[in-house]
């Protein structure tokens, strides 16, 4: 009889990659419905388009190196990829679109680089930020939340998959009739024509915090963030340095003069930033790896969403804080190793 | 003194040389291999490209355009770059042997850089005054060893990395370039000169 031998470690790691994704997935479900719920079911097809190339952009590539793709495709890092993506275009958008952000942020942002585990910038944001700066008049279609107090005209699901598919709306709807520009967007077009903060977010649509259903869609996402959290999928330092990054410098130039700068309740509720924060800041593989680079990772993506928001021409800045944070890393590892057990502060050199 | 801000802001991260301008991309490329190297080419480069856009500042304000000779700038500064190089050389070489080493073929290369000239042409467009064309130079060196180091990290992360047989080594190094040019383009809007 054959003794079963094992090499340490003996305890069982609790989980793998797959484990690790499926957990993230399911942190999404609140957000996703929440989405669904206040901006109809756009979201859902983005995602079903979106998860049809990231898979296919997959296995090609997998097929093209010589691998078996089902291995690759079976740790469903790529289907989270396409729900990041399809969370970042607007609800109404053209399935070429959605395609080729899957397929730029698959195929030339994760593979090229040599697939999961190597990719220096994040999938999502590399795939959305290349369809943002080649097609922005597609990504214009945001639609407003469907809430009763404002007049806003839905499209049902088949003229939403309509649209999808073929771009083109009913008869007798035209784009102006049923798309609204963001909170994000209003309030910077009204800043930039000398309206102050506190009369444009007198509107309505502006909510309490962050724009109607805007607000409630961040709660959402913030819930699965939290329960990520808890399960230990995710470590505070990020979130918690992009939270920062953001609301500080909001807070003190919104203390300073409180008409020309939002306030730091409008910022955190709004766009993408608790998405940002969550579920793409954290991605393991592209974040920095020691505390203290957690830590100054996050505040320099809240720092540039912050800049980017207040005062560059795009609306919102999480996906570029991001993907300028990725450049940074291979820096911010470098300059914060931590200390070798054993050795002391000074020693870190020869260490 | 917020002009001057300003102008830093927009040539280090808004117009950066070589990710939004796409100057300078030889030693992008070149010199990116190792972090020493990279740190070094930064540190040479900054130095020569704040003298010769202030230099050729001066030498455009008081000289060509007094005697109507603006058609000989692009020669002019040519010169001027060569000279403030090879000034550089001479004193390094004199001043500190050791840094002479560490640095020795970067230093001739400068010259060869475009962002170099392309710098001293602007600035004479853009400065309004001496100080500025100062900061000019200054903020335009500063974004070239901004991206340069971190652009050396990433190649060494690449190098580890199992990159496809087709693309590894300058062919991922100039699509991480170009996903680099695409996060810059977020600070489009913030700064106008």
């Amino acid at each position: 009889m054959e003794f079963q031998r094992l090499d340490a470690p003996y305890v069982a790691p609790r989980d793998s990659v797959p484990v690790l994704m499926r957990k993230v997935l399911y942190a999404l479900v609140p957000a996703v419905m929440a989405h669904v719920w206040f901006f109809g079911p756009g979201l859902v097809l983005n995602i079903l388009v979106a998860a049809l190339f990231c898979a296919g952009g997959e296995a090609l590539m997998m097929q093209l190196r010589g691998r078996k793709a089902l291995p690759a495709l079976s740790d469903y890092s790529a289907l989270i990829t396409a729900v990041l993506i399809a969370f970042a275009l607007p609800p109404l958008t053209p399935w070429w679109v959605t395609a080729t952000a899957s397929l730029f942020g698959i195929v030339v942002a994760k593979h090229l680089f040599g697939g999961i585990g190597f990719n220096v910038f994040n999938p999502a944001m590399a795939g959305y930020v290349a369809v943002l700066v080649a097609f922005p008049v597609h990504l214009n279609f945001w639609i407003p939340p469907s809430m009763g107090d404002l007049d806003y005209q839905a499209l049902n699901i088949f003229q939403s998959m309509t649209f999808t598919l073929t771009g083109t709306l009913p008869d007798g709807m035209t784009f102006d009739a049923i798309s609204r520009a963001t909170p994000l967007d209003t309030v910077k077009s009204g800043l930039n024509t000398m309206h102050t903060f506190q009369e444009i977010h007198a509107n309505p649509m502006m909510g309490d915090f962050g724009g109607v259903g805007w607000e409630w869609v961040s709660n959402f996402v913030a819930i699965g963030g939290f329960w990520l959290l808890s399960q230990k999928v995710i470590r505070w330092h990020i979130p918690v340095g992009v939270l920062a990054g953001m609301l500080i410098p909001a807070g003190i130039m919104s203390f300073l003069q409180a008409g020309v700068h939002p306030s730091p309740g409008f910022y955190l509720f709004s766009g993408g930033v608790m998405l940002g924060a969550f579920f793409v800041a954290t991605d393991p593989v592209t974040a920095a790896t020691s505390t203290k680079g957690r830590l100054v990772y996050g505040l320099g993506i809240g720092l540039f969403i912050y800049c980017i928001r207040r005062w560059g021409s795009y609306a919102d800045g999480v996906a570029f804080s991001i993907l300028l944070m990725n450049m940074a890393v291979p820096a911010i590892d470098y300059l914060t190793k931590p200390r070798i057990v054993g050795h002391l502060k000074h020693e870190r050199e020869t260490a | 003194m917020a002009d001057l801000i300003l102008i830093l802001i927009s040539t280090v991260l808004v117009n950066n040389f070589v990710l939004v301008r796409f100057l300078g991309l030889c030693p992008f490329m070149g010199v990116s291999r190792n972090l020493e190297a990279a740190f070094g080419m930064s540190l040479a480069t900054a130095f020569v490209l704040t003298l010769s856009s202030s230099v050729s500042y001066l030498i455009h304000q008081y000289l060509l355009l007094p005697l109507d000779l603006a058609y000989l700038r692009t020669i002019s500064f040519i010169l001027v770059i060569a000279a403030c190089v090879q000034l550089t050389e001479i004193m390094v070489r004199r001043q500190s042997p050791l840094l002479h080493q560490v640095l020795g073929i970067y230093i001739p290369l400068i010259a060869t850089n475009c962002a170099v000239l392309g710098v001293a042409l602007l600035n004479i467009q853009q400065a309004e005054n001496f100080v500025e064309s100062l900061f000019y130079g200054l903020g335009a060196s500063m974004g070239f060893a901004l991206v340069l180091v971190l652009f050396a990290g990433i190649r060494g992360r690449l190098d580890a990395a199992d990159v496809p047989l087709p693309f590894r080594g300058t062919a991922i190094a100039f699509v991480a370039a170009g996903i680099m040019s695409l996060a810059f383009l977020g600070f489009s809007g913030m700064a106008r000169l």
